[in-house]
């Protein structure tokens, strides 16, 4: 194993490891912080919260974001909830609890430490976010409410209707602007990173480009920080905004950050069918919906009958048919292989056929229709009450779903089963980190969705905002003093530096050379080529002559970006088609290094699933004899990577094949 | 579902620069789906532009699901367009006929400077909140979430001031170009729950000091910025800050 590839990881019992690395990690006097420099690129939940909660530490902090406010990032369109192991429900939760639904969630691809730190900080994220005002749904009793989610048995989730990413990153934000208006944080909205400037091997500041005036930056910092996101974009449709990228992520790999794990895609089985080739995104509708919607679709092949014709018998719940002990909350990467399966095979619904239904019929009548009518000491209702009845708890609980869903469609989702399918929703990969959450650039950080850590090769529902969170309010504060105390003695480096020099005319090149093709194709059409070429070959399943086949295309492709690409405008102005052209020619990168990794892997785990590697009745198979590995890429310039391996120890979990049965 | 396509003219606000002199252009699209959103109707004029060898139309635009509010379209005379309750990104052609004419325009407010076409820049907004929309609490300052209760009701109403989007369409939708919405949205929210009630007072002097700082109009009660809130966002929350910020004189010292 390299030594790189050092996890860090403090000895000692599971239970005490955080403990343990906080009582005992060097601290940074208070007189030292206010000349010591972080800059931190992206404000979702991660980029928000950490530059918040370093800025109230004492450090001195740059915050950047491409969006026209930190308030925008994506982090905003997180519907369903935000775990944590409160146990507020007395149904049986705990840290242990959270921590082993988590690895087997995973499929046992992620490193137990982190998981088990995370589960215990959860706790903290919801006092904390509570404590700045988060409106999160109450009980009569004013106490807090929680709901299931996918791959658990207990009630752990915390929620704002269907809007719980919404709420939480404006709770993260007026924390930014807080320390904004108190002058500790200096933000830079519209403003994009294009380089890590490295000195000595240490991270110490980035180039950015100004999105408004277009002129390139140079900003020092004794530590960078990168909590921009996932890159689920490199699909060109997926559940992200549009200008998710993995550009920040990409340069940092290029400078030296192995990528963990970059394969492992999350295909969300909830969201709305595509509808047309002019399709510019596809929108969630929230796993919490599995809560309350049945999933099926008819048992007869092509049905032309509409959904509520069909009779109840001839309906296929496959997901309760095949998993008896969760039914329909199954994690993400089984429902949504289920979905495809039966899409595969003829028994989709739809304009398109590939799709299947959620209806929710069942519950809105018999669970909250019946409940309601006897609170309200109705007997013997009639079906019209009760779906009345039931149709207001809905309502509330996710009223704004159903109305987006609506809005999309043109049918209402009370009346009619949803019509869904699986979609490309979270990038589990990213910057391999250590413990520390540092890459293998010492001072540069990765936060949230960017970095590999915590999720193995699957996450579960409402967990992504449980890791942004912990990563910036609980964990890097204390990991990056951990590196700042040893650099008290470094005075800010004057942006004159060669290192700063030369990293700025390396990005002007290249935002030369996109401006000097002048081609006749838009950069929109390669980013959605490319889009098929991953959703076919490297997509919800794979195979070695389909990854071997997509690689070449994708060279291919790259090349002919070069040549014929159009980038209208210059660079001195607002020009959100250059912008564009630095994310989809990263991408263009990032997508052969993402076929090569699903190549190596000769097994099926989570959401990478190779078609050679699966059991009888179409489950993955694992391979923990001979994958039970973090691949880390190391970047070698053009098509040439080498893969360091970060081998899984599991000292507390015993691996099973995971079954949901 | 997969009705016909449509053709529709649209004329467009085009400024190079804030300093620039603006000016509409007109374009015509053939094969518009009713299914198109709005922001993917002007994909396709991008790319035809784009590919034609023009300058395509600045916008902007990021979730595409209504919730980051970024989209900032003025819709023949109206932010985000003819229907209620929704951001430009949510709004479908289906809501259009063949052949109509739809005029796009930015947010026009002096406190809003265009930035190309139909960007503009609220960074206003985030200095608003910087001034005080927010508890003062530091990480790890929070005791046990459950040991604060809040009833139910007090919850949702705080929630429902709280889901603002901070687009800025009440702004653009008012004649005054006022942010009383907007404002008064987030000290709602802050005032009806126990953990903003120690700093409400300055809370709202600042923000609202802040607000006329940035040059943004006075509230005249005309009621457009709610009506033509994505988020509907209620009327009763300009009342409720205007309590707040008279309570607020009284008792500071």
């Amino acid at each position: 194993m390299s030594n790189k590839l050092d996890s860090k990881t403090p000895a000692g019992p599971l239970a005490e490891k955080w403990t343990q690395y906080r009582s005992t990690v060097p601290l940074v006097n208070p007189a030292n912080k206010r000349n010591l420099e972080v800059i931190v690129v992206g404000t979702g939940l991660a980029g928000a919260s950490a530059a918040a909660t370093l800025a109230e530490l004492g450090y001195k902090v740059k915050a950047f974001c491409f969006q026209d406010s930190p308030r925008r990032a994506h982090s905003i369109a997180a519907q369903g909830g935000i775990n944590a192991a409160k146990n507020y429900q007395n149904d049986g939760d705990s840290v242990y609890r959270l921590f082993y639904d988590t690895i087997k969630g995973g499929d046992y691809r992620a490193r137990e430490g982190n998981v088990y730190r995370l589960a215990e900080v959860s706790v903290n994220i919801i006092d904390q976010c509570v404590a700045q005002g988060v409106p999160f749904a109450r009980e009569y009793g004013g106490t807090l409410s929680n709901r299931s989610f996918g791959g658990t048995q207990v009630q752990r989730t915390f929620y704002a209707a269907g809007q719980t990413g919404q709420q939480l990153l404006l709770g993260a934000y007026s924390a930014l602007e807080r320390q904004v208006g108190l002058g500790n944080v200096k933000m830079y909205a519209r403003h994009e990173m294009l380089d890590v400037v490295t000195i000595d091997g240490k991270a110490r500041g980035i180039i950015a480009r100004n999105l408004v005036s277009g002129k390139l930056e140079r900003h020092f910092g004794h530590a960078v920080l990168l909590c921009t996101g996932g890159y689920g974009n490199v699909f060109y449709l997926s559940t992200n905004a549009m200008g998710s990228n993995v550009t920040a992520a990409w340069k940092a790999h290029r400078k030296g950050a192995y990528f963990g794990n970059p394969c492992f895609t999350q295909i969300h089985p909830t969201c709305i069918p595509v509808s047309g080739h002019y399709q510019s995104k596809l929108t969630l509708m929230s796993e919490s919906l599995r809560n309350d919607g049945r999933i099926w679709v008819p048992k007869q092949i092509d049905d032309k009958r509409h959904p509520n014709d069909i009779p109840e018998e001839e309906r296929d719940y496959y997901l309760e048919r095949r998993y008896p002990a969760f039914g329909n909350l199954v994690p993400r990467d089984i429902a949504s292989r289920a979905a495809k399966e039966r899409c595969d095979a003829g028994y989709g619904v739809g304009p398109s056929k590939m799709a299947v239904y959620l209806d929710f019929a069942y519950n809105l009548k018999n669970k909250y229709g019946r409940a309601e009518a006897s609170k309200l000491g109705i007997d013997n209702p009639d079906d019209a009450t009760l779906l009345r009845l039931g149709r207001e708890v809905v309502k509330e609980k996710y009223g704004n779903l159903f109305d987006m869903y609506k809005q999309i469609t043109n049918e209402d989702p009370y009346e009619v089963p949803m019509r869904i399918y699986p979609a490309v929703h979270y990038t589990m990969g990213g910057l391999w980190v250590d413990y520390e959450l540092m890459t293998t650039v010492p001072g540069l950080y990765a936060l949230g969705e960017a970095n590999f850590s915590d999720h193995g090769a699957n996450r579960l529902g409402a967990s992504a905002l449980m890791q942004g969170l912990a990563d910036g309010y609980f964990v890097a504060p204390y990991t990056v003093g951990s590196y700042l105390s040893k650099e008290i003695h470094t005075k800010p480096i004057n942006t004159d530096h060669e290192a700063f020099v030369q990293a700025e005319q390396a990005v002007q090149a290249r935002l030369d050379q996109f401006l000097q093709v002048k081609g006749t194709k838009s950069v929109e059409s390669y980013h959605r080529e490319l889009g098929l070429i991953m959703w076919d070959k490297c997509g919800m399943a794979r195979s070695e002559a389909g990854l071997k086949n997509a690689i070449q295309e994708i060279r291919a492709l790259r090349d002919d970006f070069y040549k014929n690409v159009r980038v209208p405008g210059g660079q001195f102005e607002f020009n959100p088609e250059l912008d564009k052209a630095g994310r989809v020619a990263d991408f263009l990168e990032l997508g052969e290094l993402m076929c090569l990794d699903a190549l190596d892997r000769n097994e099926s785990c989570g959401g990478h699933f190779r078609e050679e590697y699966q059991t009888e009745d179409g489950e993955a198979l694992r391979d923990d004899e001979a994958y039970r590995y973090v691949a880390a890429w190391e970047y070698k310039g053009g098509s040439d990577w080498s893969l360091h391996k970060e081998a899984l120890e599991y000292e507390n979990i015993k691996i099973a094949q995971r079954s949901y049965k | 579902m997969g009705s016909e396509a449509m053709k529709i003219n649209l004329k467009v606000w085009r400024q190079p620069n804030s300093k620039a002199e603006g000016k509409f252009e007109t374009y015509q699209l053939n094969e518009v789906s009713p299914d198109m959103s709005f922001l993917e109707m002007f994909d396709v004029l991008n790319e035809q532009l784009i590919t034609d060898g023009g300058e395509p139309v600045a916008f902007d635009h990021d979730c595409r699901e209504g919730i980051c509010g970024m989209c900032s379209m003025f819709i023949n005379g109206r932010p985000h367009g003819p229907k209620q309750g929704i951001t430009t990104c949510q709004l479908h052609m289906r809501s259009f006929k063949d052949g109509d004419t739809i005029v796009v325009e930015p947010w026009r407010a002096q406190s809003f400077p265009v930035i190309k076409d139909l960007s503009v820049d609220r960074s206003a907004f985030d200095r608003i909140i910087a001034s005080g929309g927010f508890v003062s609490v530091n990480t790890g300052n929070a005791v046990d979430a459950n040991s604060i209760l809040i009833p139910k009701d007090t919850a949702d109403e705080a929630f429902a001031a709280a889901t603002c989007i901070g687009c800025g369409a009440c702004v653009a939708a008012c004649k005054n170009s006022s942010a009383m919405l907007f404002v008064s949205a987030k000290v709602s929210q802050l005032s009806l729950l126990p953990q903003g009630k120690a700093e409400r007072e300055n809370r709202v002097i600042a923000m609202v000091d802040q607000m006329d700082k940035e040059g943004f109009g006075s509230c005249t009660n005309t009621g457009a910025c709610s009506a033509e809130c994505p988020k509907e966002i209620d009327l009763s929350n300009i009342a409720r800050m205007n309590r707040e910020y008279v309570r607020a004189k009284l008792v500071s010292k």
